[in-house]
């Protein structure tokens, strides 16, 4: 990769809407290359983030430069040069799959006979080739992420914004979305997006940032981020409802840290082995027993005390 | 690289839609006035035309500009603000653009030049039937075609200007049903504006259809002044320029939220 301008620099970042603050002075920086995530619960600021860095929602306070150009007097210029997956996808229903590529790429004066190649390009990398020719209606959630994915490289970005790519969809059309951006990562396009999903996070990021109420409350790979907010392992209990509270209480103390969910309590521990056998010493009982290791998950929970996905 | 202008860009988005429905709407555009000139001319026109209220002109010659006007009116309202609102939210198609190196005013204005061509095609078709039929002034025809296309912009702008901020369809068919259409019976569209009583009359000559009306009877007939152009056209171009200035705001707060 050539050393060029960074591709996205926010400082302070703010977004306010009337008197409510929904980004609230956030650092950010994104390298050439790179797949950084923005982590964080519904409200939590990300697709405000996301719309400040498409240059499409002015920003309140703070710096946003992306690619070297400033946000708020190069907008049009930013914006042909990034591809944008919106959270809510605007695919036209009333164009044909190809179409949508077609007249998209219009949009950034290309020609005709480049569109034609692009496109088949594109329907081939999202394998949407069979449905070239129909309506869009016919189309399941995973294709339409796809064809929006596709619609968004149609100027062949240097930077693709994702926000929520794969909300929505079943496990099997989220794996194969993921395996296409891993191909867009490896063809040097550098990757931003947003998910309330630790699994989506751990997959794809290369870097995160954990957003809660409009702030970074924590920032770095996924394993650092392991390594610095949350222990190495955890010991999950599930217990019958009725003794639930008394088996709780026995085991306070016990490790670290204690989180309890409503059908979990979590024990956060560095060996778990060790904390499962100190809780049978103290003759809790539980329905089941687990012991696995600390993910994102357990970071997000540690930073802001609520799960990610409610 | 292509390298048109934005707006035209946002223009080739309509016209590449418009492939599809353009037959239609050509049939419509020739239909709406043989439909008119053969029932008002053969028909009502002889009815009414006796009395001389109508300055002496056969009923057909003073309805034929009202009638264009009221339909350019018409098709610019119903085409600004139904697809506005539908490409600001479910078909999104305004949000996609503004993804792109368009800005907000490159995406207004090039759904105006949409509807800006429709307008003339839809005024060319009008006038060249009823030239046929006799009930227009061949020489004086193609000067109807930049009233419509004035009147066209002068309704379409305030009406994206209102519909880019609209959140339910059934609001803009309330506006069509409580507004555009009355506008007909009170603009002196099917009959002068003389005949109202005279406290209502006021009402008519503030209604911005009234003006089109005029203008457009004025300059059919012959009987155009330079004052009764003037004011006319002033106040159809005051229209269009506020409609275009509230529509340019609106389309940015809307879309660069
Ligand atoms: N256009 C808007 N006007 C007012 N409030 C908004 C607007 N967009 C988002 N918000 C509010 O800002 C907060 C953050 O929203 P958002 O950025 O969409 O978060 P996320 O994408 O993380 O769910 C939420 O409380 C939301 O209600
Ligand atoms: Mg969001």
């Amino acid at each position: 990769m050539t050393a060029g301008p960074v591709p996205i620099l926010a400082e302070g970042l703010t977004k306010t809407y009337g008197g409510f603050t929904a980004v609230d002075g956030i650092d950010l920086e994104v390298r050439r290359g790179e797949a950084f995530g923005v982590l964080g619960a519904n409200g939590a600021g990300k697709s405000s983030t996301m719309r400040m860095i498409a240059c499409v929602s002015p920003v309140t306070a703070g710096s946003l430069r992306i690619l070297g150009r400033d946000s708020a007097t190069d907008g049009a210029a930013i914006r042909a040069r990034l591809g944008v997956v919106p959270q809510d996808d605007t695919i036209d229903g009333e164009l044909t799959v190809r179409e949508n590529l077609l007249i998209y790429g219009r949009y950034f004066g290309l020609s005709w006979k480049v569109l034609r190649e692009r496109s088949a390009r594109l329907l081939e990398f999202a394998r949407l080739e069979d449905k070239a020719g129909d309506a869009v209606g016919t189309l399941s959630g995973g294709m339409r992420r796809r064809l929006t994915i596709a619609r968004a490289l149609i100027n062949e970005p240097e930077i693709v914004l994702l926000d929520e790519p794969t909300t929505g969809l079943d496990p099997q059309a989220r794996h194969l979305l993921w395996e296409r951006l891993h191909r867009l990562k490896q063809d040097g396009v550098t990757l931003l997006l947003t998910t309330h999903y630790m699994d989506e996070a751990e997959q794809l990021c290369d870097r995160l940032v954990v957003m809660d109420a409009g702030r970074i409350v924590a920032s770095g790979t996924p394993a650092e981020l392991i390594a610095r907010h949350t222990s190495r392992e955890v010991l999950e209990l599930k217990f019958a409802a009725d003794e639930r509270q008394v088996m709780i209480d026995k085991c306070r103390g016990l490790a670290e840290r204690m989180e309890e969910l409503p059908y979990r309590l979590l024990l956060y521990t560095d060996d778990g082995e060790e904390t499962l056998a100190a809780v049978n010493a103290r003759g809790v009982r539980p329905r089941t027993a687990l012991i696995r290791r600390s993910t994102l998950e357990d970071v997000f929970l540690t930073l802001t005390g609520r799960s990610l996905v409610d | 690289m292509g390298t048109s202008a934005p707006a035209f860009r946002e223009l080739g988005y309509w016209l590449f839609r418009y492939r599809r429905t353009w037959r239609g709407s050509i049939v419509i555009s020739v239909a709406n006035p043989l439909f008119f000139l053969t029932a008002l001319g053969l028909g009502l026109g002889k009815l009414v035309d006796r009395d001389g209220a109508l300055h002496g002109e056969s009923y057909l010659r003073f309805i034929l500009p009202g009638m264009l006007v009221a339909a350019v009116m018409q098709t610019a309202f119903l085409e600004a603000a139904g697809p506005v609102l539908q490409s600001v939210r479910q078909r999104g198609n305004y949000r996609a653009a503004a993804a792109t190196p368009l800005s907000p005013e490159d995406i207004l204005y090039g759904h105006l030049m949409f509807w800006a061509l429709r307008a003339v095609q839809n005024a060319v078709l009008f006038t060249g039937v009823s030239v046929v039929f006799g009930a227009v002034d061949p020489a004086r025809a193609p000067l109807l075609v930049p009233i419509a296309l004035l009147v066209a912009v002068a309704f379409a702008t305030p009406a994206a200007a209102w519909s880019v901020t609209v959140t339910r369809p059934s609001q803009i068919s309330a506006v069509f049903r409580f507004a555009v259409l009355p506008l007909y019976m009170f603009s002196g569209t099917f009959f002068p504006v003389e005949q109202l009583p005279s406290w209502l009359r006021p009402l008519a000559w503030a209604t911005p259809l009234w003006h089109g009306v005029d203008l457009g009877r004025a300059v059919a007939l012959g009987t155009a002044t330079p004052f009764r152009v003037l004011v006319h056209v002033g106040y159809l171009t005051a229209m269009a320029v506020a409609g275009l200035l509230v529509a340019r705001r609106n389309y940015r707060r809307t879309l660069h939220v």
